[in-house]
C-alpha cells in the first residue's frame, strides 16, 4: 500500500506495446534478512535493459541473464539465491537471507 | 506459461483507478488469475486474500497442495490535512517519511503558504473548491486541524461521504461535542460522527506539534494494519 517504487508495471506494458519481449521478476518468497520483501520486481527487455530491483543490486545481473532466457524460451522459472546455495548460483546475498524470484514473459 | 499481456494491461487498469487488486501465480506451473478488489468477497481464497491486502503485503501460501504466490497491489494510501497550521507542519513530513502521498488545503493564504510547506501540494482554497477534485476515496486518512467549523465541518462532511479509512479531528472533548452537535445539524448521521477520532491520535501524552504528528501517524498506521477487533482492544 505505501509503495513508492518506480512504475515497474507500466513499464512491462509500454515495452510490450512498443514491440519488446519482456520478462517480469518477482520475489515471491524470503527467509531471514532478504534485502527486498516478497512482491519486489524487476522488469526487463530483450535489450537487456531493466528497471526495478528484487534484491537491492546483489542478485540483479543473474536474474536478468536468466530474464533474457526466459523472454527467449517463454518458460517460467523459479530462482533461489542465497548463501545456502553458492554452488548453485555464483552470486549470493551478503546479507545471509534467501530468496525466490518468479521470472516469466509477458505475452 | 506467461503472463498474459491482457492480465498486465487490466492491473494496470486497476492500479490507475486506485483499486486494489491481487495477482494469483501457481510458481510451480505459472499459472495465473487476476483477483479485482470486488471479487475478493467471492473468491475461494477470499479470507487469504483478505489478511494480505489489509497488511499490504505480498507472499506465498500454501493452498490446496499448491503453492500459491499472492502479489498485492493496494493503491498508495494518501493524507489530506486540512488546516495548514503548526502541527502540520510536522505531520506533511512524517507522513510522507512513511510513504503517504501528502495534500495540505486551507482557504487562508497566509498559513498555507509554500515557506511554510516545502515540497507539499497545497491548496489554498476552502474545502467545498479544494476536496472534490482530489477524488478522495478509502485509501486516504483524512484530518481536520484548523480549529475552525467553517473550514473544518464542510471538510469532514465531504469525509464521511468519500468513506476514509480514517478521520480524524483536532480538538478536546468539550470541542468535540460541539462539533459532533453541528456535524448532525448538517445531515451527518450518528455512524458518521463515530467515526471521527477525537480527540485526534493516539494517547502518548504529546505536548509539541512534532509528538502530536507521531501520535496522529501512530494511530493512522494502527487503523490501517489492525484488523478490527485488536483495534477495538486496543483503543
Amino acid at each position: 500500500m505505501l509503495d513508492r517504487d518506480e512504475d515497474i508495471l507500466k513499464a512491462a506494458e509500454d515495452w510490450k506495446k512498443a514491440g519488446h519481449g519482456v520478462a517480469l521478476a518477482t520475489v515471491v518468497e524470503t527467509w531471514g534478512s532478504a534485502p527486498r520483501p516478497a512482491g519486489s520486481s524487476l522488469v526487463i527487455n530483450n535489450d537487456g535493459t531493466f528497471l526495478g530491483s528484487v534484491s537491492g543490486g546483489c542478485v540483479e545481473g543473474a536474474v536478468v541473464t536468466e530474464a533474457l532466457d526466459v523472454i527467449e524460451s517463454g518458460a517460467p522459472k523459479l530462482l533461489e539465491f542465497g548463501v545456502a546455495d553458492e554452488t548453485a548460483w555464483k552470486v549470493g546475498l551478503s546479507c545471509g537471507g534467501t530468496i525466490r524470484v518468479f521470472v516469466e514473459k509477458v505475452g | 506459461m506467461t503472463v498474459k499481456f491482457e492480465t498486465l494491461q487490466q492491473l494496470n487498469a486497476e492500479r490507475a483507478a486506485r483499486r486494489p487488486a491481487v495477482v494469483i501465480t501457481d510458481t510451480a506451473t505459472g499459472e495465473q488469475r487476476l483477483v479485482k478488489a470486488a471479487e475478493i468477497a467471492a473468491d475461494p481464497l477470499a479470507a487469504e486474500l483478505g489478511k494480505q491486502l489489509r497488511m499490504g503485503k505480498s507472499a506465498t501460501i500454501e493452498a490446496n497442495g499448491k503453492k500459491l504466490f499472492l502479489n498485492v497491489y493496494a493503491p498508495t494510501a494518501r493524507l489530506v490535512i486540512v488546516g495548514a497550521v503548526h502541527i502540520s507542519q510536522a505531520l506533511a513530513p512524517l507522513a510522507r517519511s512513511l510513504g503517504y502521498d501528502v495534500t495540505v488545503v486551507d482557504p487562508r493564504t497566509a498559513f498555507a503558504s509554500p515557506e511554510r510547506f516545502p515540497d507539499v501540494p497545497l491548496i489554498a482554497e476552502w474545502p467545498d473548491v479544494a476536496l472534490p477534485p482530489l477524488n478522495i476515496d478509502h485509501y486516504t486518512a483524512f484530518v481536520a486541524l484548523t480549529h475552525d467549523p467553517k473550514i473544518d465541518d464542510p471538510a469532514l462532511l465531504h469525509a464521511f461521504a468519500r468513506d476514509c479509512f480514517y478521520i480524524g479531528a483536532l480538538g478536546s472533548k468539550k470541542t468535540h461535542a460541539r462539533r459532533v452537535d453541528r456535524l448532525k445539524e448538517q445531515g451527518a448521521s450518528e455512524a458518521d460522527v463515530a467515526r471521527i477520532h477525537a480527540p485526534i491520535g493516539l494517547s502518548i501524552g504529546a505536548v509539541s506539534p512534532s509528538e502530536i504528528a507521531v501520535s496522529i501517524m501512530a494511530e493512522i498506521t494502527a487503523t490501517l494494519r489492525m484488523p478490527a477487533s485488536s483495534k477495538a482492544a486496543a483503543a
